[in-house]
């Protein structure tokens, strides 16, 4: 567990208050400046005066439509998506009280993918149709989940063994979905099997903000009942919050996030288990994790997919490969702490 | 306060049949909490004191009959209302990460703010009231899960009090608790009760601690109440016999002069 470091009783106020507010300067200062660096960075690297200029609308006509047509849309969804991966992963390792929760381990971002497979295999969609596919798979790994692990109520251990069961199951179904399908749908969607930024454009990324938007939206207005939920059902009913829905509004807000993501991007795994917790770190001890979640979650995804393009040149990785390999190698800390203090 | 009468009774059960895992505990049952007492709940297990106060409390509605908050059902208020009306320490309740003791005492304002108000004069006061009362102001800052079983204990009574509720409700408070603890609690209740005019409810496992620290007492059997008023008129040798199937007998306890309960044993002789 995190160590306290001591603070003097009359003082702490002010400095919990100050530190929560330079966390949250500091990230975003950081997805700034790393926001600039991936807008130069590229075949043709561009200073950051000229990526500022460019956003501005005051450079030459081509750098303009470089930067904002061709690489701001990759850099805002990066952000926007690892923000929404993140708060979805905080919202359901809140619910589940415990950092294994998060949809990515337990087949909801898995199951959105189904969706968006189905959509695209079997009925050829837009966007729309892969967003809509992939809030209903989502939902419905969430239901199929919870029934299956529900005896007499859900505990939480058994939900994640179900969860990750399930998951293997839905791989195995999105490889076969992948193989039966025409050429042409298997190598689009085969692109995104391992979660990929490539090739995103404004007009692909639209419908899928709006829904994060709202879905961010219920989540903040949620978020104070999520952490008295934190406490028990029964603490949190004598407070005065109506659990269930609560709790139903909470999965549907979380659902809604990490299919929203994963309609965009495919399934990337591990900033949703990642993310919440080093904002717990982060912010040790504050009740407000949300928007540090996000922040980090943002900074994360943008960081990945900065590095994938640079570090393997001149391959174009898909950045969820990166995720995987980074979170994997903290998840396996993760269990090892776990298990050391059963 | 906003409570606009002080009713003689401000929490009443009529004619309740509550049931615990589709079994019928209690049947017809009806009671009258008063007010500005510290009401204790007694009865060997099983008897459906929990469940009586866990309907009390709202968190399970009965099978057939209804719970009266202020004269009113209890069903008809707002969730946060009943929250500002009365406060309840259910048996189990898990202290979130490693939350320090001062935020999570502040989470007992939830039911007095509006969405995303920003945290007033007032919560602060009833938060350094509410730590002040049960003697954790010292521990403002220290992690929940870095204390003992007593000091936790009084985090969470002192989160209720910050609800700043007429009625508090506790469900067996003082289980896993040492002695000494145990008798610090009762104190607390006891002082909460006499000085600042809560009125209590709460479920004990100690037949001697109830007599010494009930203003009035509530024994119960088979979903029943045998008997009820001040511990000094109503316990009798009968009534323990009665209610928990023990003989005993009933002396004076010489420091609270309240009746102490001593268990004689299943045989008459002294032999072990």
């Amino acid at each position: 567990m995190t160590t306290i470091t001591s603070v003097t009783p009359r003082s702490r106020k002010i400095v919990l208050f100050s530190r929560q507010k330079l966390t949250l300067f500091t990230l975003l200062l950081l997805c700034t400046l790393l926001a600039i660096y991936g807008l130069g960075s590229g075949t043709l690297s561009l200073s950051p005066m000229q990526v500022i200029d460019a956003l501005r609308g005051e450079g030459p006509h081509n750098l303009t439509v470089i930067v904002t047509q061709w690489r701001l849309p990759r850099v805002a969804m990066a952000l926007i998506l690892g923000a929404a991966l993140a708060a979805s992963g905080a919202i359901f390792q809140s619910l589940m009280r415990n950092p294994l929760g998060s949809p990515d381990v337990i087949g909801f971002n898995t199951g959105a993918y189904s969706g968006v497979l189905v959509a695209i295999v079997l009925f050829n969609s837009s966007i729309l149709g892969m967003t809509f596919g992939a809030m209903t798979g989502g939902l419905l790994t969430a239901v199929v989940v919870y029934l299956l692990a529900w005896r007499n109520g859900v505990e939480t251990f058994r939900l994640i063994i179900v969860g990750i069961a399930v998951r293997a199951l839905l791989v195995a179904g999105n490889t076969w979905l992948v193989i039966s399908a025409s050429l042409e749908s298997a190598l689009t969607a085969g692109l995104w099997s391992a979660g990929s930024l490539n090739g995103i454009t404004w007009a692909k990324s639209l419908p899928v903000v709006g829904l994060i938007i709202l879905a961010w939206g219920l989540a903040l207005l949620l978020s104070r009942r999520m952490h008295l939920l934190e406490m028990g059902d029964d603490m949190a009913r004598a407070l005065g919050v109506p659990v269930e829905r609560s709790r139903l509004l909470l999965m549907l807000a979380g659902v809604a996030l990490t299919a929203a993501a994963t309609a965009v991007a495919g399934p990337i795994s591990f900033i949703a288990l990642v993310a919440p917790q080093i904002a717990r770190r982060l912010c040790a001890n504050q009740s407000q994790p949300l928007l540090i979640a996000g922040l980090t979650g943002a900074l994360l995804l943008l960081g990945a997919d900065v590095a994938t393009q640079r570090l393997f040149l001149p391959y174009q990785l898909p950045v969820g490969v990166l995720t995987v390999c980074l979170g994997g190698i903290y998840l396996i800390g993760l269990l090892l702490r776990e298990s050391r203090r059963k | 306060m906003m409570t606009p009468t002080r009713h003689t009774a401000p929490l009443q059960g009529e004619n309740l049949t509550l049931s615990y895992d589709k079994k019928v505990v209690i049947e017809g049952l009806n009671l009258a909490i008063p007010h500005g007492e510290l009401t204790v709940i007694i009865g060997p297990n099983a008897c459906g004191k929990s469940t009586l106060l866990r309907t009390l409390s709202r968190l399970i509605s009965p099978q057939s009959g209804s719970v009266l908050l202020n004269g009113r059902q209890i069903s008809e208020y707002a969730t946060k209302e009943v929250a500002r009306e009365l406060g309840l320490l259910p048996q189990s309740s898990i202290a979130p990460g490693d939350i320090l003791v001062e935020d999570l005492v502040g989470r007992g304002r939830y039911p007095h703010q509006r969405l995303f108000s920003r945290w007033r004069d007032a919560d602060r006061l009833a938060v350094s009231e509410a730590m002040q009362a049960t003697g954790i102001s010292e521990l403002a800052d220290r992690a929940v899960d870095t204390l003992s079983g007593g000091q936790r204990q009084r985090v969470w009574i002192a989160m209720v009090l910050a609800q700043q509720t007429p009625l508090l409700l506790l469900d067996e408070p003082t289980t896993w608790l040492d002695i000494t603890h145990q008798i610090d609690l009762l104190e607390l209740m006891q002082d909460l009760n006499r000085n600042l005019g809560r009125t209590l409810v709460v479920v004990l496992h100690d037949l001697n601690h109830a007599c010494r620290y009930a203003t009035h007492l509530i024994a119960m059997r088979d979903g029943k109440i045998v008997a009820e008023g001040p511990p000094a008129e109503i316990v009798t040798t009968t009534l323990i016999e009665e209610v928990f199937g023990l003989r005993c007998m009933i002396i004076d306890d010489p420091v609270s002069h309240t009746p102490l309960v001593v268990p004689l044993g299943r045989e008459p002789s002294p032999a072990a």
